[in-house]
């Protein structure tokens, strides 16, 4: 009787102390990340193919998810909107819906899907098989050397998927409103233009700079503590894709109330 | 001088080594003998500061390896080494010719791309490798070309220090004798100190100025190679002769 309160004590506090420590290791590796992001020597050649990787690459999936999104939401407004009159609304509501939250967050989603997985893919198997330790050997940083670029990569091209994602969004919406809604092409632009502001935008591609961030973060980090052989590297991506989106979306509402509430 | 006192390494319940005490003087080619699995590659990764033992020292010309007080002065360190690691450790994303000439393209030792390309055929060339290979990826290289590859790449900055583990391994005995050349060859022309990891008893004979046999997480004998045939120590006589007979469980 006496041991059994502690012994349920302590079987709740390992698991809790067990995800502070993993917290802590996370944070002090982004720490030490940024830290080498930051500093030289920098890698150019990486830092291109990295951008290449991360942010071209990632063009049609992002737009695809855009331009769908886009649709859908023009016919759920549409109908939602006609139980109160309310139809006229379509064109502001899906612009201001993709630019502060659909566009950052399914973009963001998209990016974790294809991106943290090979990020952690790529850098678990380095790991496994070696790699790393051969680039330690020849003084060269691998946070420096496959981090770093990735890091910086995926903060400055997803913004610009962001944007990219919003313009496919809105113009999807568009597509649906002008074909299957009849609203009129030149208003719908128009009513678009005149609602959106500047920060309704600016928030989602800070917002989309951030997960870009925390992607190649879990991508990177999953990688370099991969467990060794096939299965450790396999954990590690399914590691990096999970916390990725569930970091984006926690973030994302952590974003939106210090953005968007008075 | 490489000297090693007191060693220790555990993962987790796993006593790899467990006190090892090894002096490696400059100029002179050791060789590690030992079974698999008793952590001969784990060895050589704690002077490389890969791995941190859990207790003991190593130094390198009297300087403690594992303490290094800034980034510079590790990156100083590590540009005296040259290492082949067991599988390879090719970067997979790159070139024959550029994992050759890594260290040549970038950070103190960087020069011309033309000329770091050069230096590199003239390594692969070394390890019995044609031009016809410097423009392919490691993946579609056989494994004793990825390992010569890999060779090429260790000695491609002429470092004092080379660790070779397992040069020989899956390579036919011609490519082995022709290793075995290279690896004597760089100690005795260019002075180096060398570290290397092997079963093969034939590449032991042609390379080691001394040898040591690790066992059970701890030097068992160690000498020159000249010694090694007449020690009465009845593990190393199991070892160098092959019996599945003797101290040396064949389960493990
Ligand atoms: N990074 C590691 N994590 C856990 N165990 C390891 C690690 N590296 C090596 N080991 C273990 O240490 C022991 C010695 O390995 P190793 O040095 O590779 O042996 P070998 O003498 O064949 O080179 C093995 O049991 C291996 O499983
Ligand atoms: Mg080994």
């Amino acid at each position: 009787m006496t041991g059994a309160l502690p012994a349920a004590l302590a079987a709740l506090g390992r698991p809790v102390l067990a995800a502070l420590a993993a917290v802590g290791r996370v944070v002090l590796f982004a720490i030490a990340a940024v830290g080498h992001m930051l500093r030289p020597p920098f890698y150019a050649r990486e830092f291109g193919h990295a951008v290449m990787q991360i942010g071209w690459n990632s063009l049609p999936v992002v737009g695809m998810t855009a331009i769908f999104t886009g649709g859908a939401l023009a016919l759920q407004i549409y109908a939602g909107g006609s139980r109160f009159n309310a139809e006229a609304v379509v064109p502001q509501i899906v612009a201001i819906g993709m630019a502060r939250e659909l566009g950052p967050v399914l973009g963001g989603l998209m990016v974790a899907a294809r991106v943290a997985s090979s990020i952690a893919a790529e850098i678990g198997t380095m790991k496994v098989t070696e790699q790393i330790d051969a680039l330690v050997t020849l003084s060269t940083n691998p946070m420096k050397y496959l981090t770093a670029p990735r890091l910086l990569a995926a903060t400055l091209t997803v913004p610009v998927l962001v944007g990219v994602g919003d313009a496919i969004g809105i113009m999807g919406g568009w597509m649906v409103g002008i074909t299957r809604l009849d609203f009129n092409s030149a208003t719908y632009l128009k009513n678009t233009m005149d609602f959106l502001q500047f920060w309704d935008v600016g928030s989602g591609l800070v917002k989309g700079a951030v997960f870009g961030f925390l992607v190649a973060l879990m991508g990177c980090y999953h990688g370099m503590n991969s467990a060794r052989g096939a299965q450790g590297v396999g954990a590690a991506t399914k590691a990096a894709v999970v916390s990725a989106s569930v970091l984006i979306l926690a973030s994302n509402y952590i974003l939106t109330e210090v953005f968007f509430s008075a | 001088m490489i000297e090693l006192r007191g060693v220790h390494k555990a993962f987790g319940a796993n006593r790899v080594l467990q006190g090892v005490d090894l002096v490696i003087p400059r100029g002179q080619s050791m060789v590690i003998i030992g079974g698999s699995g008793t952590g001969k590659s784990v060895l050589l990764k704690c002077v490389l500061g890969l791995v941190r033992p859990d207790a003991g020292s190593i130094t390198l010309d009297g300087q403690d390896v594992t303490r290094h007080d800034s980034g510079a002065e590790r990156d100083a360190f590590l540009a005296r080494f040259g290492m082949l690691f067991q599988g390879g450790a090719l970067f997979d994303s790159m070139r024959v010719w550029e994992n050759v000439a890594f260290r040549l393209m970038r950070g103190a030792l960087k020069r011309p791309k033309a000329e770091a390309r050069e230096i590199a055929l003239e390594k692969l060339r070394r390890v019995g490798l044609g031009p016809q290979v410097a423009d392919l990826y490691p993946a579609e290289l056989s494994g004793g070309m990825q390992k010569r590859v890999g060779l090429a790449r260790a000695i491609a900055a002429n470092p004092e220090i080379i660790f070779f583990d397992e040069p020989t391994t899956g390579l036919d005995p011609i490519m082995s004798g022709v290793i075995n050349d290279l690896i004597r060859e760089i100690v005795v022309e260019m002075g180096a100190t060398a570290m290397t990891i092997t079963h093969d008893m034939s590449s032991v004979r042609a390379i080691a100025d001394r040898v040591a046999m690790l066992h059970g997480g701890l030097i068992r004998w160690t000498g020159p190679v000249s010694e090694m045939d007449a020690t009465p120590d009845l593990y190393v006589q199991q070892f160098i002769h092959g019996r599945a007979e003797g101290p040396i469980p064949s389960v493990r």
